[in-house]
């Protein structure tokens, strides 16, 4: 195998950590439709990265931190529920992105390699970002675990346990953000969501706790990748698709077995 | 500490978006005491238990709270999400109690042949006895339960209330509980706050029965409920005690 392979392999396993454990809380919380905000949202940091010149991934984790902390603020002002905020933003955002760019006559901007990424791309500057963004994920995943997971069983009663729930929740939040900045380059900003639920989802029945769960999203999204990478050189499929598409298949393969 | 007192409120009212939840509410919960609060549909009731809890300020009002009391809080419902793989020994462990506590009060409260079950596969009266055993766990110097009977057959009911009243009798912790139903919690009560948004009235649960205030909110349900409290009320003079442990085993 050379690092053609290699790279993407170690990329995509890389993330296959950070979003199983925090794919889980995504699937327990209901807050797919948010990751797809977020996702959605990653346009317009690619847009105002683009403008300003700074680090794509840097504008898409801002932005996308600022647009969860809009909705933290727009869900307490507003008489709205939360799926038509998440709605009027995700598109609101996706929309201003793309007008912001074609503003800029002078840059060339090729779309589809943000809304389906390119993981064979992926440099080794890439690699380790990813790799040192998973374990600070993961690490600061670690430390907010348990107060995390009580909040998940019940808000209150974890508040009445001394719980920081507000400051628990935008720190899930942010955690999210950074997977999306992550993953951008890889599965682009249409798949990134399915990186953090459908290996989750296909964990369930297969784990009969918490702390289990997320482990096998991990070990389930690693496997969706190198069997999707190893798809999609075979079949000559793009890449991104072919991982996404592999999950999909373990996940209906693991609704074979009964709930634990 | 000198007093029995855990939690005094003079005046509580919470406004929310210019609409006013609760006003004008006096609230006074000590140890070794049971303090019902009950009311009709949107009288106010759970926004009164999250003041208590500190989970929301009162817009108005004085609240004192003894510093550093511990509180075991028992939610109306807790509906867990099918996705998440929770055993009954995991819900609890969340509470940081070690596994002899546990085990101590998951036997105490005859839960201990469930903690292997998934949360999610509990029957009603079972899950309140869950719920309840978490809100013990933490060793409470006050106990808040939010609607402990409910989804529970008036049987179960009953006995519930009992095992609540024992819990009192063998832990001397203050009792803040909410019910829709004054004549099943009559026995178990040693004062009754019947709520409206305001505090209609408030006193010994016999006395209560009988004010008008009370007779207004509840008065057609008065006749049809009676029955149950006479039957209820002979029980558990009758068989005190006993009575609880046995309906235990035949649970499990």
């Amino acid at each position: 195998m050379d690092e053609f392979i290699l790279r993407p392999l170690a990329a995509g396993i890389g993330m296959a950590a950070i979003s199983g454990p925090l794919g889980v809380f995504v699937v327990w919380l209901r807050m797919a439709y948010f990751g797809d905000t977020l996702a959605h949202s990653a346009l317009l940091g690619i847009a105002l990265g683009l403008l300003f010149d700074v680090d794509l991934q840097l504008s898409v984790l801002v932005l996308a931190v600022l647009i969860a902390a809009a909705l933290l603020v727009l869900q307490h002002r507003s008489a709205l529920a939360t799926d038509t905020l998440l709605g009027i933003l995700a598109h609101g955002a996706l929309a201003v992105g793309l007008v912001a760019i074609s503003l800029r006559s002078d840059i060339r901007v090729d779309l589809l390699a943000y809304l389906f990424g390119d993981i064979l791309a992926v440099s080794t500057r890439d690699v380790g970002l990813i790799w040192l963004g998973a374990l600070l994920g993961l690490g600061a995943l670690a430390a907010i675990w348990k107060p995390l997971l009580n909040l998940t069983v019940h808000a209150d009663l974890a508040a009445v346990d001394g719980v920081r729930v507000g400051r628990t929740r935008l720190a899930f939040m942010v955690l999210v953000a950074l997977v999306i900045a992550l993953a951008m380059k890889l599965v682009g900003v249409l798949l990134i969501t399915a990186l953090l639920i459908i290996p989750a989802a296909a964990a369930r029945r297969l784990s009969a706790g918490p702390e289990t769960m997320a482990l096998v999203a991990t070990a389930i999204g690693a496997t969706a990748v190198a069997a999707g990478l190893a798809a999609s050189l075979v079949l000559d499929t793009p890449a991104g698709p072919s991982i996404v598409a592999t999950a999909t298949v373990l996940f209906l393969l693991s609704q074979i077995r009964s709930l634990p | 500490m000198t007093t029995d007192v855990l939690i005094r409120g003079q005046g509580l009212g919470v406004r929310v978006g210019g609409r006013e939840l609760i006003h004008d509410i006096d609230l006074t919960l000590e140890r070794g005491r049971i303090v019902t609060v009950i009311g009709p549909n949107g009288a106010g009731k759970t926004t009164l238990v999250r003041v208590a809890l500190g989970l929301i300020k009162p817009s108005t009002g004085r609240l004192e709270r003894v510093p550093g009391i511990r509180i075991g809080y028992m939610p109306q419902r807790l509906v867990l999400p099918e996705s998440m793989p929770l055993t009954v020994r995991r819900f609890l462990a969340l509470s940081d109690a070690d596994d002899q506590a546990m085990a101590q009060t998951a036997s105490e409260l005859g839960v201990d042949h469930l903690l292997a079950n998934p949360i999610q596969r509990l029957s009603g009266g079972e899950m309140q006895r869950v719920l309840l055993a978490r809100a013990l766990l933490g060793n409470p110097d006050l106990l808040v339960l939010d609607e402990p009977v409910q989804g529970i057959d008036v049987n179960g009911q009953a006995e519930l209330y009992r095992l609540i009243v024992d819990l009192r009798d063998e832990r001397g912790c203050g009792i803040m509980m909410v019910s829709h139903d004054l004549h099943l919690v009559m026995a178990a009560t040693d004062e009754v706050l019947c709520i409206n948004q305001h505090l209609c009235c408030s006193g010994h649960p016999e006395a209560v029965s009988r004010h008008p205030a009370y007779l207004d909110l509840f008065g057609a349900l008065d006749t049809n409920t009676l029955a149950v409290y006479t039957h209820h009320h002979d029980h558990a003079h009758d068989l005190h005690g006993d009575v609880v442990k046995d309906g235990e085993h035949g649970h499990g």
